[in-house]
């Protein structure tokens, strides 16, 4: 990147330019299903702050999202609905398993909950912790950047 | 009102119905019913102006197994004008679980019977929606039994992302046009 002259100009290729518009505005959906959810609300808020990583934009409808958070344990009741939103979702589209519950069912090894989320849909990163804090979720978010970051386009 | 007193009301209330008292360590006064005398006693002990238990509380059930009989409905019976709380159980044997239904006397049994059936298999007869309530529809065997092996492995069940050929959707499109021209 870069050009020798005074020209304000900056050369690149077109996957590198499309990678660093996709890694820097991910859009997530609004998918909490138990406690996680709140350390994921703290994550978006004032205090931790995402929109320093630009991945803020919660939204209230799939098809306007790139990112789903499964925050929080997946009983077996709504992992029809979980497999309907990410279908909604337009790809490109990653997943982040948050937490013990999501990842491999956490505390709950019993017939209501799924096993980990990895059953239903197919998940980007995998963030540990119970519930993770939300600087955990952060650092799963900015590693997802990277991965985005390394994604070819064809 | 004590014990005593209560269980002379009950049986003014619903003469020829056998109620055997129980004892119960918070003092709030239970009683057992036979299954065949429930449908009588339930009008009787609504209707009646000296309990009038208009509010069905909460109807769950217990499961001994291994012991005989195995179940044990209990209803919570709540009487707002005379200040009154009554335990009203039901022994149900492990062959033979069912009970006929109570939301003709009270509407609120009706969800409360789904759940019981949904997670104890006890049979409410004459129910007008007899589907489970809180385990997906399909779901196979009574989560809350007590031989139920509570960690099975099931691979989980996901639905297929609606299929639409371009033809279809090319129709629905002008469906909707022609329908916000009208």
């Amino acid at each position: 990147m870069g050009l020798e002259s005074e020209i304000p100009v900056l050369t690149t290729t077109v996957e590198k330019m499309v990678q660093w518009a996709r890694r820097s505005s991910i859009w997530p959906v609004t998918f909490g299903l138990a406690c996680c959810a709140i350390e994921m609300m703290a994550m978006s808020c004032s205090r931790y702050d995402i929109a320093r990583f630009g991945a803020e934009v919660f939204r209230g409808s799939p098809r306007q999202s790139d990112l789903m958070i499964v925050a929080g344990r997946l009983s077996r009741k709504m992992a029809p609905a979980l497999r309907r939103v990410y279908d909604q979702m337009p790809e490109p589209k990653w997943v982040i398993s948050m937490g013990a519950c999501a990842s491999i069912g956490g505390v709950f090894d019993n017939y209501a909950l799924v096993q980990g989320v990895d059953q239903i849909v197919p998940v980007d990163v995998y963030v540990p912790g119970c519930p993770p804090r939300p600087e955990s979720l952060i650092y799963g978010i900015v590693q997802l950047q990277r991965k985005i970051a390394q994604q070819k386009l064809s | 009102m004590d014990h005593d007193a209560l269980l002379a009301l009950l049986q003014q209330a619903v003469p020829g119905v056998q109620f055997e008292s129980a004892p119960s360590v918070d003092g709030q006064p239970t009683v057992y019913v036979s299954r065949d005398d429930l449908p009588a006693t339930a009008p009787s002990l609504r209707n009646a102006p000296d309990l009038a238990f208009t509010f069905l509380a909460e109807l769950t059930a217990v499961d001994f197994w291994p012991q005989e009989p195995r179940f044990e409905l209990v209803y919570i019976l709540v009487s707002i004008t005379h200040r009154l709380r009554l335990r009203l159980k039901v022994r149900l044997g492990a062959d033979d679980a069912r009970v006929s239904t109570l939301t003709g006397v009270w509407p609120a049994a009706n969800w409360l019977e789904r759940e019981v059936w949904d997670l104890f298999g006890i049979v409410f007869e004459g129910h007008p929606d007899p589907r489970r309530l809180l385990m997906p529809e399909d779901w196979e065997g009574y989560p809350l039994r007590k031989d139920y092996p509570v960690q099975i492995r099931m691979t989980p069940r996901s639905s297929e992302a609606l299929q639409v050929t371009p033809e279809e959707f090319r129709a629905s499109v002008e469906n909707d046009r022609l329908a916000r021209r009208d």
